[in-house]
């Protein structure tokens, strides 16, 4: 069994006066893709804003690497090597693609090794290069996203849904790129797509209504269709 | 139709508007050396309207913060000036050119400099517990304004003070039948250069280049591992610091200041911003023009309507694009 | 133990109810009883400044607390109100076509102008609204003084109103053909006209309590406590939102109607200035916001603390001669920067106000 890299034990989010989390318990291991899923308003996003200090967790505690994270501020947390990719994806539009690339490095400058890896995967990314980044299409938006969670070495990466609302083909050109980073890092991936997810994760998690409902392998979730059956109609069901 | 459009957008689309607006004025004045009088002084009036108004629209990019205390840095600014240069009267009036500049120059830095100090304290103590509560936030700035504006009263008094203007910037060059008032040459120029100052700071540094995502997206920024707040306190002394700068040119512009010179420039400043759009200094600016050669356009044509006819300009800018003619992008 | 505690707190609760219902109960009685317990001028043009301002605060708070909006518009409407009222008086003579005539002229510019704005700047951030209404306001301050061929500018109008309310007039008269007195007041002119602004105040609080009730003052608090969530139930937001505006400027152009009939005199010091617009603020913060009873207690303590502070001043002004600057401070002149502080300070301690502040504790017990 690989160490556990993030612990979140019983968090507890509200919002206003709404309680969003009710004793979120999750453990990430080192390495590898692993996965959330749940229903829209399952509390899948609100975990990894909590993670990140967006949220102020109420109760319970965070650690990442053993150490306490849930009274840090955004940007402590970030320097600890945990990278957020929201989904709405937080790109700058204003600002070229350099520009974006260039405020994910903390020093403002840029390894030519990991750049010209990023170019590699993402071509569209040098082609654009000096592109405001509004004018781009969404799948490349998508993919500026991931890049900049990619030039500099992160621990952890949160991605928030990077599948909504895009292509099959740019769907599939993301895997590749997920595998590819997860050769360093972990990953910690929020999806509503059980097939890519499937095609990705290692473990997974399931939210529903503030609290983690199961945890397993996906081997174990992908061929035991009772178990898929009762987590993810639960899910359809609550769509009606 | 479409050929048109893409035509003006290549010579500047928006950018165009104070020109158009000047060409439609020619037509209306009808007798160019009047009309370039005023020009310039639309001009000279529009920069130091920039200067009160940048500020303003930058903390409010980036922190969502609207501060309505701001005109208080004006005010004091003007007054601080006009105090320095009355202190300094030998060398204001002196035939020396020299000491002509260091009492102005005393004056403006000391203005400036107030705006620094004060900036810092009034984003401590009065900005920082209302940071994301908007209506708390406008009560708080606009109490806060009530009090600078007394405690100015108080030291001050209340009956007009009058500014006294440094000899080589009093007096006008004639230009064939054109006079035109050195101070406004002198107020636009300073003007120009903070306003590029600005902008070679916002986009080729590395601090101006988070100031510009964070007024895209504060949370990001932090996620990629920023302190805005950080940022946000420095950005709030420039502006006051600017704000205080614009008010001693103001004091020197008019000659003859109340304390009531914050809350008149207040409103024109908040049409600036809500013309040119929140959080972009170069809406800012192309609204800062906007609105002063209007306004003294309007003046010269139809003095009652001076300050109403920027109204309409706001009213019909709305109408038309309800963030302002360029905002920051959200 | 714990139901012991309850009982006491509930029974601390019930005290400061009937404290907060049995102040402003005063206040009513001593609004409606003002013309015998106050009889002297002095006091009566208090009186009646109270009851105009609680109309006033209580429309703004329909803005403010009700809705979460800030407008600085507010006396733009009762400027408008009194002006109309003012302009139709003075051109058409003292007479209640006048009054009708401009009165509901006034009321109809305070419509158009405050849909016209509402639709135009609530779409946008309250933040926008708020500076658009500044300089609408102020804008129109600037028109007042300059168009003085209509307005008499930076002087005012001075006007007559209705001989019902002129001094001279005798409503009653006793056996030897003088004023009659019922309970020490004069049943003349003037008592007639406090009790015209008196009983039109009340009829517009009511109608006010009644739209706060209405599902309309529902829709509205849902708006305020979460305008997207209010958007999604398929509420237009930006339509309520407009209404409420343009109710709350039509209720302050009443009370600008009232003022202006009062007065007989309307200029920009008495309904259009900024100042104006400072103690609205004042009022309505120190009340406390989003409670209609609110406006009532922070209209008296305001404009009796107005009364009294400046008296207070000047004594400490004179006691503190000898010092540097602390008697400019002190000047009674200065009284606005002290109001200022403690605004400020309200706002960061209680935002609630005082009614906010008390009823809330008797929420938590």
């Amino acid at each position: 069994m690989s160490k556990t890299l993030l612990k979140l034990d019983s968090v507890c989010t509200d919002i206003a006066q709404y309680h969003i989390l009710h004793g979120v318990s999750l453990e990430i291991p080192e390495g590898g893709v692993h996965v959330l899923l749940g229903r829209n308003g399952a509390g899948k996003t609100s975990t990894l804003r909590t993670i990140m200090g967006l949220w102020q967790a109420r109760d319970g505690s965070i650690r990442f690497r053993g150490e306490e994270i849930s009274r840090e501020h955004t940007s402590d947390i970030a320097r600890r090597g945990i990278a957020y990719v929201p989904e709405n994806m937080g790109i700058f539009g204003g600002l070229t693609v350099e520009e974006n690339m260039r405020l994910a490095t903390h020093k403002g400058q840029f390894d030519r090794q990991r750049l010209s890896r990023v170019h590699a995967q993402f071509p569209a990314m040098e082609k654009f290069w000096t592109k405001q980044a509004w004018s781009l299409s969404g799948g490349q938006k998508q993919m500026l996203a991931i890049a900049r969670a990619m030039i500099e070495k992160r621990d952890l990466i949160l991605i928030d849904e990077p599948t909504k609302g895009l292509a099959p083909a740019i769907i599939l050109s993301m895997v590749d790129a997920f595998r590819e980073i997860a050769q360093e890092t972990t990953i910690l991936l929020v999806e509503q797509n059980f097939l890519f997810a499937k095609s990705l994760g290692q473990t997974v998690a399931v939210i529903d209504d503030g609290r983690i409902v199961h945890t397993g392998t996906m081997a174990a979730l992908a061929q035991d269709s009772d178990l898929q059956t009762r987590l993810l109609s639960l899910s359809l069901d609550s769509h009606q | 139709m479409n050929l048109i459009a893409t035509q003006i957008e290549r010579f500047g689309g928006i950018n165009l508007l104070p020109v158009l607006l000047a060409v439609v004025a020619l037509v209306l004045i009808g007798v160019p050396s009047t009309w370039l009088t005023l020009t310039v002084a639309g001009l000279a009036m529009g920069m130091m309207i920039f200067l009160m108004a940048s500020g303003l629209s930058l903390v409010f990019g980036l922190m969502d913060v609207l501060n309505f205390g701001h005109s208080a840095f004006i005010s004091f600014g003007a007054f601080i000036a006009a105090s320095v240069l009355a202190a300094l009267g030998s060398w204001v009036g002196a035939d020396n050119i020299l000491l002509n500049i260091a009492a102005l120059f005393a004056a403006i830095s000391a203005a400036t400099l107030f705006g620094l100090v004060a900036g810092w304290f009034f984003e401590r103590v009065i900005i920082k517990p209302v940071y994301r509560d908007h209506l708390r936030q406008i009560l708080i700035t606009m109490g806060a304004l009530i009090v600078a504006e007394q405690i100015i009263l108080a030291i001050w008094g209340g009956s007009p003070i009058s500014v006294p203007r440094p000899n080589f910037l009093s007096g006008s060059i004639i230009l064939g039948d054109v006079s035109i008032e050195i101070y406004r040459l002198f107020a636009f120029g300073l003007g120009l250069v903070v306003f590029l100052g600005l902008y070679a700071v916002l986009n080729r540094t590395r601090i101006g280049l988070l100031v510009r995502a964070g007024v895209e997206n504060r949370e990001m920024v932090e996620a990629l591992g920023f302190r805005i707040d950080r940022l946000f306190i420095g950005v709030f002394m420039l502006g006051s610091a600017l704000a205080a700068m614009g008010g001693a040119m103001w004091a020197g512009y008019e000659t003859l200041i109340t304390a009531a010179i914050g809350s008149e420039m207040m409103i024109i400043v908040f049409i600036v911003i809500i013309i040119g759009g929140l959080g972009s200094i170069e809406g800012t600016l192309l609204g800062a023009l906007m609105v002063g050669l209007m306004g003294n356009y309007v003046a010269f044509l139809a003095p009652k309507m001076a300050l109403a006819s920027n109204m309409l300009l706001m009213m019909a800018i709305l109408l038309w694009r309800p963030y302002g003619l360029r905002p920051a992008v959200k | 133990m714990g139901e012991l505690k309850n009982t006491a707190a509930s029974s601390s609760a019930r005290v400061v109810r009937l404290f907060v219902y049995g102040l402003i109960g005063l206040i009513g009685i001593g609004l409606f009883l003002a013309p015998m317990l106050f009889p002297d001028i002095r006091s009566q043009e208090v009186a009646a400044r109270i009851c105009i301002f609680i109309v006033l605060v209580a429309s703004y708070d329909l803005l403010i607390g009700y809705t979460g909006i800030v407008s600085f518009a507010h006396t733009m409407f009762f400027g408008i109100g009194a002006y109309g009222t003012a302009i139709a008086l003075k051109q058409m003579g003292p007479g209640w076509d006048a009054i009708l005539v401009g009165g509901s002229a006034g009321l109809a510019v305070s419509f158009v102008l405050a849909a016209l704005v509402g639709l135009l700047s609530l779409r946008v951030k309250a933040i926008f609204f708020a500076m658009v209404t500044l300089a609408a306001a102020s804008v129109m301050a600037v028109m007042a003084s300059q168009f003085s061929d209509f307005t008499g500018g930076e002087d005012g109008i001075i006007y007559k109103t209705p001989r019902l309310f002129s001094s001279a007039t005798k409503l009653l008269t006793d056996e030897n053909g003088k004023v009659l007195r019922i309970f020490g007041v004069k049943a003349n002119g003037k008592t007639a006209a406090y009790y015209f602004v008196f009983f039109g105040s009340l009829v517009l609080y009511f109608v006010m309590l009644r739209i706060v009730a209405s599902p309309l003052g529902t829709v509205l608090k849902a708006i305020r406590e979460n305008e997207m969530r209010a958007e999604a139930l398929g509420y237009k937001v930006v339509l309520y939102r407009t209404a409420i505006f343009c109710i709350a400027a039509v209720i302050a152009a009443c009370a600008g109607i009232l003022r202006a009939i009062w007065l007989k005199y309307t200029g920009p010091e008495t309904t259009l200035s900024f100042a104006i617009m400072i103690d609205i603020l004042l009022m309505v913060v120190i009340g406390g916001m989003g409670t209609l009873y609110g406006a009532i207690i922070g209209a008296t303590l305001m404009s009796l603390g107005q009364f009294y502070l400046k008296d207070l001043m000047q004594a400490a002004s004179e006691a503190t001669a000898g010092l540097p600057l602390i008697p400019d401070l002190l000047d009674p002149d200065r009284w606005l920067l002290w109001l200022g502080l403690v605004f400020v300070l309200l706002v960061y301690f209680f935002p609630a106000g005082i009614v906010g502040t008390l009823t809330r504790k008797e929420a938590n017990a």
